[in-house]
């Protein structure tokens, strides 16, 4: 089975991300902020991670360029899934390295259609 | 089954071709019921007996039940075979004219054929002093309203959606996305009803007809499919829905490849059973 890491400061995003993911046959797991996911990652590095933008302690966007210069960071599918949905934002995601842009609301359709583009589903 | 739902079905394969089966009440009452209210009617007996008569109502009641769901690069398989197979091989065989014709037959909102244009807008140096015509109809003037808008919700612009196709043709619009004009302007949508005579439309080199034709009854699906044949060029392709087929239907295509859904016209004279079969 393969492993999505969620990483949101919502509690509430972040269960609801994980029955999604859950229904969708993924064992997610969760961070709360930036810093926790890299610990996280460097302990167990995921196929995918679901990605918010502004969270305390370390945003997205510093994640996912930490992430990517890591040994194997280049591994996972990253896929942004924040509220930011203007094209500046999207850009700056791509040039980071994500791989795929969910705009919040999201429901499952979304998310299944997203891990598609990116070859998890 | 009431004598209203009797009359309806009726009604709606006269005048779309579409075949309602019985276990298709809930879909009768989730379309109609906001129309039967709107108009003040009592039910579904009500607005049956008004059909033939009134004919904006008919009209609403065919375009209530025919409205499909679509979506962008919906499957994605069969834009990648319309990329990567089908657009080369006619750039090879067209290369005289240097004409294509795509129609999206049942466009609904237009997802498809603007999927369609944005593959051509990618592949526009390989084109370059070509003339691609999409056209895209649907029976419903208010799915076509909605298709020439090119306007789609957060929901509609991101399902099927690439983030790079999303910040490339499309503009955030409050809380909605405009496909760009650069696209819209490659598409040109028409109202047709396709029990209807559709050989104005003229021949196509691709026919993109995909998730309609399992809404037909049997006698209508095979009238639809050789009308079909006739619409499309000796050489052009035939590009269904996922899990749709002729057999049984048509004998005048033939799978193309490993792709089951994307099918050529068999030639005059070519056998329709398989290669070795007893015949």
């Amino acid at each position: 089975m393969r492993n999505v890491l969620v990483v949101d400061d919502s509690p509430m995003i972040r269960r609801i991300a994980k029955k999604i993911l859950e229904e969708l046959n993924f064992k997610a797991s969760e961070a709360e902020d930036g810093q926790k996911a890299l610990a996280a990652v460097s302990a167990a590095m995921p196929d995918a991670i679901l990605l918010d933008w502004n969270m305390p302690v370390m945003d997205g966007l510093e994640f996912l360029v930490n992430l990517r210069q890591m040994p194997n960071g280049g591994a996972p599918k990253v896929l942004f899934c924040t509220t930011e949905s203007d094209v500046k934002h999207i850009t700056r995601a791509m040039q980071a390295g994500a791989d795929e842009y969910i705009m919040k609301p999201f429901n499952k359709q979304i998310v299944k259609s997203k891990f598609e583009e990116v070859g998890l589903c | 089954m009431t004598q209203a739902f009797a009359a309806l079905q009726t009604f709606l394969l006269k005048s779309s071709g579409l075949s309602l089966d019985r276990e298709k009440q809930y879909l009768v009452e989730a379309r109609l019921n906001p129309l039967i209210q709107q108009a003040g009617l009592k039910g579904l007996p009500d607005l049956v007996a008004r059909l033939d008569a009134d004919r904006v109502l008919a009209k609403k009641v065919t375009e209530a039940m025919t409205v499909n769901e679509t979506f962008f690069f919906r499957d994605r398989a069969p834009f990648e075979g319309f990329r990567q197979a089908i657009l080369p091989e006619l750039l090879k065989a067209r290369a005289r004219t240097r004409k294509i014709r795509l129609w999206s037959a049942a466009c609904s909102t237009g997802q498809e054929p603007y999927s369609l244009a944005m593959i051509l807008d990618e592949e526009a140096r390989g084109l370059a002093g070509w003339s691609v015509d999409i056209v895209a109809t649907d029976i419903a003037e208010s799915v076509l309203k909605r298709a020439r808008e090119g306007l789609y919700s957060h929901f509609e612009a991101q399902r099927g959606v690439p983030m790079s196709h999303l910040v490339r043709y499309f503009t955030k619009r409050k809380d909605q996305w405009a496909i760009n004009q650069s696209i819209k302007a490659r598409v040109d949508f028409r109202q047709q009803n396709l029990m209807a005579d559709f050989s104005q439309l003229g021949v196509f080199d691709v026919i993109f007809c995909r998730n309609v034709l399992i809404y037909f009854a049997p006698e209508q699906k095979r009238d639809v499919l050789a009308r079909l044949a006739r619409a499309l060029a000796p050489d052009g392709f035939l590009v269904l829905g996922a899990a749709e087929s002729v057999i049984g239907y048509s004998t005048e295509f033939r799978p193309h490849g490993e792709n089951r859904v994307v099918l050529t016209r068999r030639a005059i004279g070519e056998s329709s059973l398989p290669r070795g079969a007893m015949g």
